[in-house]
């Protein structure tokens, strides 16, 4: 049985100016010991995503499945939900400052999530444990800094902070939201190293919520990238990097300056995420897309297998075989420049 | 801290000689008749000069005000001008009243006012919410003078009528005679000075709430799985009272006015209530010592409540 099999999930919130369609159809799933990246910009719905599936978006409408362990999580009730939430799912935020409390001590934040779920632990033991946890994530004489308060750390510590939090009853599965974008780049890569080397000692499943490719190189064994609210691409590591499908994944990926390429000229996708309130028909990136035709503009296509890999999913009318789709994606580039070409020639 | 508290205690006694100053001249500017009220109606300007003399009333306005803070210093306050009582002993007799009226009002507000405050901001646009809401409009809107009178009118006089007489008219029952009649007297007053803070308090402490329920951190306390009775009071409420606390300081303040209304109103024997007897009778030694023991209560209680904040928060202690 997979950890975590997430299942045609659907979240929309009802607002003054609408039904937001926040997540719009989402299946995923996730082994012990492995790590699953999810990209997207932001208001593409992969924090809204991963936040309902352990309970904590309030006032939403869901539908679909999320069986973690053979429990579906959309239908538990707020008790059982409590029960594994913390014990069994841990969680980190983008933000570590926010999202410590900053009148409590470190000390007591951690030990009250021990605490919680293991009554029996005497107030003693839980901070003994939380010192070693502390110890664990790499910070330094953490015996003493039991007792700081949260703005006496810097950002990568109180991050460490948060991942001793999170990993404090050794949970399957940790959900990392963004934990790195709040970072300094040389304490991004630490903070990563500290996930990685837990997750390898002991086989915790991974959450990576990002919007840096980078992050996801660095660690996610399967990589989801999501647009408005739906998966636009979903396939292992190596192939989002080396054959990825879907434009927007390239769009991504031509936005992002590479180390030693040489000078190239960064390409950032034109126009910016639709508003997920009364969504147009057809293809939820088409305005944005270099390669969109009529078809795009028609209907939604649906996810479906590329490349001819098992393992390859985008959501895209272009063709699903390597060569046809290199040759009409180079036809249509020719021919979006050609028109670029003419249009300013028409305008001088 | 302890530059901090040096600081705030020398201000504080700056204060406290400018109101007394200030006392002391708005009182001379008003022409003075005391000791024709004491001689009466057939008093001979001999009498009247000799009443002046034996109240030190014919000195020159410096040299009484030198010598009552002379003797302020040391304790004492001097003596009433018609029954020749000492003020410290009509302060001690006034204080167990008004600090009954005044710490009961305020328990009961911040307890009304916090929790009431507290439910509406975890239900928002319910029905508990509207109705607190509307309940708090309501009282926000009425002065204690009216409320008083209101509270008075319904379950003192038309209860005691239908003959149910649960409340007394007026009057208190110290503390030595038991705590029923205590409380049975000090209810309908406390109603009057909390209800109006009360409405104010669940307004302030439901934005307040509001404001921190939507903080990241509260998401990281869900995320820890645990009651969500406990986000809400150990996480969210202790954040939310930051502002209380200061709303609270700043209260403490017009609460010596509110308890002069009530007082009045319900003819409870406390400060308020001698004070404005004291005005009337221009006795002003009296005032005075009234005057400068409610302003030290409002400038020690503005201590307190500034190093509450290095209680509550831990970011204020360092800097």
């Amino acid at each position: 049985m997979r950890l975590l099999e997430v299942q045609d999930l659907r979240v929309s919130f009802s607002t003054d100016d609408g039904i937001v369609e926040a997540v719009r159809g989402v299946s995923f799933d996730l082994d012990r010991s492995h790590t699953l990246g999810i990209v997207g910009e932001s208001g593409s719905g992969k924090s809204v995503c991963t936040q309902t599936i352990v309970g904590l978006t309030r006032g939403a409408t869901v539908t679909g499945n999320a069986f973690f362990d053979g429990v579906d999580l959309l239908t538990a009730q707020p008790d059982e939900l409590r029960g594994i939430r913390g014990k069994r799912i841990g969680m980190i935020f983008q933000d570590p400052l926010s999202s410590l409390h900053p009148l409590y001590r470190i000390g007591w934040q951690i030990r009250e999530m021990i605490q919680a779920h293991d009554s029996s632990m005497t107030r003693q033991q839980a901070r003994t444990r939380a010192a070693e946890l502390l110890g664990l994530v790499g910070i330094p004489h953490p015996e003493e800094r039991l007792d700081d308060y949260p703005h006496q750390f810097s950002g990568g510590m109180r991050q460490r902070v948060m991942i001793a939090m999170a990993m404090a009853l050794n949970p399957d599965l940790l959900v990392a939201d963004e934990p790195t974008t709040a970072l300094d780049v040389t304490v991004q890569a630490q903070v990563l190293a500290v996930m990685t080397r837990l997750q390898r000692e002991f086989g915790t499943a991974i959450v990576l919520i990002t919007h840096d490719l980078g992050v996801v190189a660095e660690v996610a064994d399967d990589v989801v990238v999501m647009h408005a609210g739906v998966v636009m691409e979903h396939a292992p590591r190596r192939e989002t990097f080396y054959h990825h499908h879907n434009p927007y994944t390239e769009g991504l990926f031509d936005s992002l300056p590479a180390v030693g390429a040489g000078r190239r000229r960064l390409t950032p996708i034109a126009g910016t995420p639709p508003s997920v309130i009364d969504l147009p028909p057809g293809c939820s990136f088409a305005p944005r897309c270099p390669y969109a035709f009529d078809r795009c503009w028609v209907s939604e296509p649906p996810l479906a297998r590329v490349f001819g890999d098992v393992h390859h999913w985008s959501a895209c009318w272009l063709p699903a075989d390597l060569v046809a789709r290199t040759a009409i994606r180079d036809r249509l580039r020719a021919e979006t420049a050609a028109a670029g070409e003419t249009a300013e020639g028409a305008a001088s | 801290m302890v530059r901090f508290l040096i600081v705030r205690t020398l201000t504080g006694l700056v204060v406290l000689w400018l109101i007394s100053m200030s006392v002391f001249a708005l009182f001379y500017v008003v022409p003075s008749n005391v000791a024709r009220t004491l001689g009466g109606r057939q008093a001979t300007p001999e009498t009247i000069a000799a009443i002046n003399e034996r109240l030190g009333l014919d000195e020159p306005l410096w040299k009484q005000y030198a010598s009552f803070v002379g003797d302020a210093l040391q304790g004492d306050l001097g003596y009433d001008y018609y029954h020749q009582v000492p003020v410290t002993t009509i302060i001690a007799q006034a204080v167990p009243v008004t600090l009954s009226l005044a710490v009961g009002a305020a328990v009961i507000w911040l307890v009304l006012g916090i929790t009431n405050g507290v439910i509406s901001a975890t239900h928002p646009r319910s029905l508990a919410d509207r109705s607190l809401t509307a309940f708090a409009l309501f009282f926000y809107s009425m002065p204690s003078f009216l409320l008083g009178l209101v509270l008075l009118y319904f379950l003192y006089f038309k209860l005691t009528q239908a003959g149910y007489a649960w409340f007394p008219p007026g009057g208190y029952a110290p503390l030595s005679e038991g705590v029923g009649p205590w409380v049975n007297h000090l209810l309908l007053p406390w109603a009057t000075l909390a209800l109006v803070s009360a409405a104010a308090y669940t307004r302030l402490t439901r934005g307040s709430m509001l404001d921190v329920l939507s903080e990241d951190y509260i998401r990281t306390a869900r995320s820890k799985g645990i009651s969500e009775r406990r986000v809400t009071y150990r996480h969210a409420l202790r954040s939310a009272l930051t502002p209380i606390v200061t709303q609270f300081g700043i209260d403490l303040g017009q609460l010596v006015g509110g308890v002069l209304v009530t007082e009045t109103v319900f003819s409870l024997p406390g400060l308020g209530q001698t004070a404005i007897i004291a005005i009337t009778q221009q006795d002003l030694p009296v005032i005075i010592g009234i005057v400068l023991f409610a302003s030290t209560a409002v400038v020690v209680a503005n201590i307190l409540v500034d190093l509450a904040y290095a209680v509550l928060d831990p970011r204020v202690r360092i800097s």
